[in-house]
């Protein structure tokens, strides 16, 4: 789900409210000043000709200036009450509650960096381009940019926030029902700003805890003959110069992590489904899914892919 | 206020012998040349507003072409008909083609073409500035569309965010040549200002005070001084900044050198709000008269139009952060820019309720520059109240950067600026060629426009809160955005078609004779007085005015001000306000060293680009052009104080 009609949490369900307050408000408004031409052009209040370039009446005057009047004192209440409106809705929105879930986020060009912050270091989770969220329990995210401007945008669960190099951000909201929500760059950031989305799936706390353990521990080394030549193509075909797989020594961090990657629902930030034929695709030639982007191309032969795509299908 | 005229004799009359020895002596003088020379040199403000006009007009087909290309790309999901590379050159272009080089310049333009003619003077303050000014357009022109051609346009965004257009993550030349195309035209704009400024204030007719000055002019003095405070801010932020952080490393948006990534942000919007009302305010003052002539009614509200302009203006400065709700501003900051995001709409509202009024109280002639205004209310109060509610910041926090916003500025700057100016081309079209333009394919060219861009921007709205962002170059199939997308690209394809329609319609007009005569709508201004097209002198006597509707008011023949040299250039200068003759001063001739200062301010800032030798170079250069244009002016002996004015009707 991605819109801000449908919102999933009391941040983005305040934030719809005010808008089809809004929306009502302002299409009456519209409404009567469109009636009001048209009744102005309807009307035969004064004769046409080019002699006639008399003023109207003055009782008539009278009552258009008294009209004029009334219309602008109407326009200022609707504006002051809108801005007391817009206030009371912004107040309930920055007040952040203490104790929340933090994460981590880091903009590339173009992908996401997610780190769930803990106390202790060896527990911190690191990922890429998708969350999982408890619901019913606030969640911080704190922002920041190593290259150029981004903005974190999931229109079901709130607005959004920019990721300025040099600046720290933040953005918090409770996400009150289960599900998968999709998001996206909102600034333009270069070539791919279009797909640079990401994911945030908010489940029950029992689900998140389990999902945290399990995302906390690394992947069991292959076990076959045929991941196990695959790992060994990850590691010499060039893969490990950007990414990192928990557990190997590929500890790279150029790219996205790829630790618990079949444990994601998407690839390439949100662009692809994650199927094995995908990801085969997106191995051998990334720039032409998604040209400019900083991953090459890799010229493996078909026993090599093969074996590439069965190791990584075990990271779950 | 008094008219210091009123009591003077007007009993005396020019004889029609006379006025003809008299009209073929100024059109000598006044003459610039024929052939090639002439054409370069000339500083007739007709000729180069007319040009302007026309090459902004060009511009907007341009931007048009740029924009048609988007929308057949995103018709569909994931379509492949343009890649992002393409996709990024081809909305910055239309961006900056659209706000640098179509809607400020064509706005500034009617302005420099209809001031002088409105106020009665024979020619603005400084005609070879204004010359100047139109060369340095048209640098911009051909170094922009020049470099789309060779693929290096600019591909950043209109508002070239650092640090994406810093050094680091834009290296080649693409918005090194955004930078500069916007030096050129903040150059360009700022000439015109100053023009409009002082000829609006030192060169009225006398008896126009400062309360009887039309409204269009208004409009035009309160944008010129607006382009007197935000242009600077630009020119900072394009040429000072970014261009030097480009060219010689000065790091000023570099966080990692002391630098600040959200400062251009706020030096740019304290340029790029004003912006919008310096193309909003121009196309309102054109609604007073179009309402007035086909309503056959004076405006409703004169003092309260003219103060809902200037405060416009005022609070047009303190808006630009609800470009910036999204960045880590304190809220409490936020929430004084929501306050006066909303305040401006009261004076918009003032506006449009005494043009309601004024319609109310008569019985409106539909022709197709009324048709226009009507058109302007029924799209643009739409983009206003988008407006209205953008100045929140909780629901900007999901509008912003999205269609939704897309959406909301093409109904302000097509229904707010473009609707009521080409209500304008069609007002005065007869005056610029002689020539009236065809009702009926108007009326075709005005329906398919206003249902064009209700069903191209409608659905963006949509979009945008269904969480399309802007500038993306593609999207993704589930995200179910393609049916409205498809939509507004069929609405694209009636606004090109009706655009053609327009061109038609002027070229099957300029096929005919010239026969509008002077004031073929029965108008009031003093534009209507003279020609259609007006001499190259304008005006044969300083007129005297009585009032602010000069050409209803005067039942007899308009007065005149006689006693002026016609074997110079001799322009009447007057008092700021109450507009009393004051001294006469001579006009400057053709000259080519605007076209040369021109040509260097080409070289000096294209050339930076490549050298920062180019800049003393350049800067070398223009003191020869400096010397030239200062040694072949008006001479200041020329200034004489006016001895008593005699007003006298003028039987023509």
């Amino acid at each position: 789900m991605h819109s801000a009609f449908d919102p999933a949490s009391p941040q983005a369900r305040a934030i719809a409210h005010l808008w089809w307050w809004m929306f009502g408000v302002g299409a009456s408004v519209w409404l009567i000043v469109v009636v009001a031409m048209f009744l102005a052009l309807r009307g035969k209040r004064g004769e046409r000709g080019p002699d006639d370039l008399s003023h109207a009446s003055p009782e008539l005057r009278t009552r258009l200036e008294r009209t004029v009047k009334g219309a602008l004192f109407v326009t200022v209440l609707i504006l002051v009450g809108f801005l007391a409106f817009d206030f009371t809705v912004g107040r309930a929105l920055a007040a952040a509650p203490t104790k929340m879930l933090t994460i981590e986020l880091t903009g590339h060009q173009w992908w996401w960096e997610v780190q769930y912050a803990d106390t202790n270091p060896s527990r911190r989770l690191v990922t890429a381009n998708e969350m999982h969220v408890p619901v019913g329990r606030p969640v911080q995210f704190r922002f920041q940019s190593r290259d150029v401007i981004h903005s974190f945008w999931a229109p079901s669960l709130h607005g959004k926030r920019d990721l300025i190099p040099g600046y720290s951000s933040s953005l918090w909201f409770v996400a009150d029902t289960p599900g998968v929500y999709r998001g996206q760059c909102a600034e333009f950031c270069g070539l791919q700003h279009a797909k640079m989305a990401f994911v945030i799936r908010a489940e029950p706390q029992a689900d998140f805890d389990r999902w945290l353990e399990a995302s906390a521990a690394s992947p069991p080394p292959p076990s076959d003959s045929t991941a196990a030549y695959g790992q060994r193509v990850f590691m010499s075909a060039g893969c490990a110069v950007c990414h990192t797989i928990g557990g190997t020594q590929a500890q790279a961090t150029v790219g996205p992590v790829l630790t618990h990657l079949k444990s994601r629902m998407t690839i390439a930030a949100g662009t692809l489904t994650n199927t094995r034929e995908n990801l085969g695709r997106w191995v051998l030639n990334p720039q032409q899914i998604k040209p400019g982007t900083q991953m090459p191309p890799s010229p493996l032969s078909t026993v090599q892919l093969d074996a590439l795509l069965a190791y990584l299908e075990t990271l779950k | 206020m008094t008219n210091p005229h009123a009591a003077l004799p007007a009993d005396v009359t020019i004889a029609p012998d006379e006025i003809e020895r008299e009209s073929r002596a100024l059109s000598t003088v006044w003459s610039d040349g024929s052939g090639l020379w002439a054409w370069l040199t000339t500083v007739d403000h007709k000729t180069v507003s007319k040009r302007l006009i026309v090459t902004a007009f060009l511009m907007f087909i341009a931007g048009g072409i740029e924009a048609a290309l988007m929308r057949a790309q995103l018709s569909r999901p994931e379509n492949t008909l343009i890649g992002p590379d393409r996709y990024s050159q081809l909305f910055t272009t239309h961006g900056t083609t659209m706000m640098f080089l179509f809607a400020v310049p064509i706005m500034t333009a009617m302005g420099l073409y209809f001031v002088p003619l409105m106020v009665g003077a024979r020619s603005l303050a400084f005609p070879r500035l204004n010359a100047f000014g139109f060369w340095n357009y048209v640098v911009a022109v051909v170094f922009l569309y020049v470099s789309l051609f060779v693929n290096t346009a600019p591909d950043t965004g209109w508002f070239a965010y650092v640090p994406l257009s810093g050094p680091q993550y834009s290296p080649g030349h693409r918005v090194d040549v955004w930078a500069q195309v916007v030096t050129f035209t903040e150059i360009s704009a700022l000439t015109a200002a100053v023009n409009i400024i002082v000829t609006t204030f030192k060169m009225r007719a006398p008896g126009m005070s400062l309360n009887r000055i039309p409204i269009f002019v208004w409009a035009q003095l309160v944008v010129a001084f607006m382009i007197v405070f935000a242009m600077p801010a630009v020119a900072t932020a394009s040429t000072l900044m970014l261009a030097t952080d480009r060219a010689v490393s000065m790091h000023w948006f570099n966080p990692a050198e002391g630098g600040d990534a959200l400062l251009w942000q706020h030096v740019f919007w304290f340029f790029g709000h004003p912006e919008v009302y310096i193309i909003f305010l121009p196309a309102l003052g054109m609604i007073t008269p179009i309402i007035e002539t086909f309503c056959r009614r004076k405006v409703f509200g004169y003092t309260p139009i003219v103060m809902a302009n200037i405060t416009t203006a005022f609070f047009a400065f303190g808006l630009w952060v609800h470009h910036m709700f999204a960045t880590p501003i304190p809220e409490l900051g936020q929430s004084l820019f929501t306050a006066a995001s909303i305040l401006i709409a009261i004076p918009t509202g003032v506006q449009i309720f005494c043009w309601l009024a004024t319609m109310w109280a008569s019985r409106p002639k539909l022709t197709v520059p009324m048709l226009f205004v009507l058109g302007f209310i029924f799209t643009f109060v739409n983009g206003g109240i988008t407006g209205v509610m953008l100045a929140s910041v909780a629901f900007d926090k999901q509008a912003h950067d999205t269609f939704f916003v897309v959406a909301h500025l093409h109904y302000v700057l097509l229904g707010g600026g473009v609707m009521p100016l080409l209500g304008a081309f069609y007002f005065w079209f007869p005056k610029f060629t002689g020539r009236v333009l065809s009702e009926r394919l108007g009326k075709w060219h005005f329906w398919l426009f206003v249902i064009g861009v209700n069903v191209t921007f409608f659905p963006m709205h949509i979009l945008g809160l269904q969480g399309m962002p802007r500038r993306v170059y593609t999207y993704l199939a589930p995200t179910g955005w393609g049916p409205l997308n498809l939509v507004a690209t069929i609405g694209a394809v009636t606004i090109a078609t009706s655009v053609l329609l327009f061109l038609v319609n002027a070229v099957m007009a300029m096929r005919r004779a010239p026969d509008a005569g002077p004031n073929p709508w029965g108008a009031s201004g003093l534009e209507w007085a003279v020609a259609s097209p007006p001499p190259n002198y304008n005006f044969l006597h300083a007129p005297v005015v009585e009032s602010r509707h000069p050409l209803w008011d005067t039942t007899v023949d308009l007065p005149v001000l006689t006693g002026f040299r016609s074997d110079r250039r001799e322009v009447l200068v007057t008092t700021t306000f109450d507009a009393r003759p004051d001294s006469r001063h001579e006009a400057p001739k053709g000259s080519i060293w605007p076209l040369y200062l021109a040509l260097c301010m080409g070289v000096l800032f294209i050339g930076s680009i490549f050298s920062p030798w180019f800049v003393p170079g350049g800067i070398a250069l223009s003191l020869l052009g400096l010397a030239g244009w200062g040694w072949t002016g008006s001479k200041p002996t020329s200034h004489e104080r006016v001895a008593t004015p005699a007003a006298v009707p003028e039987h023509a």
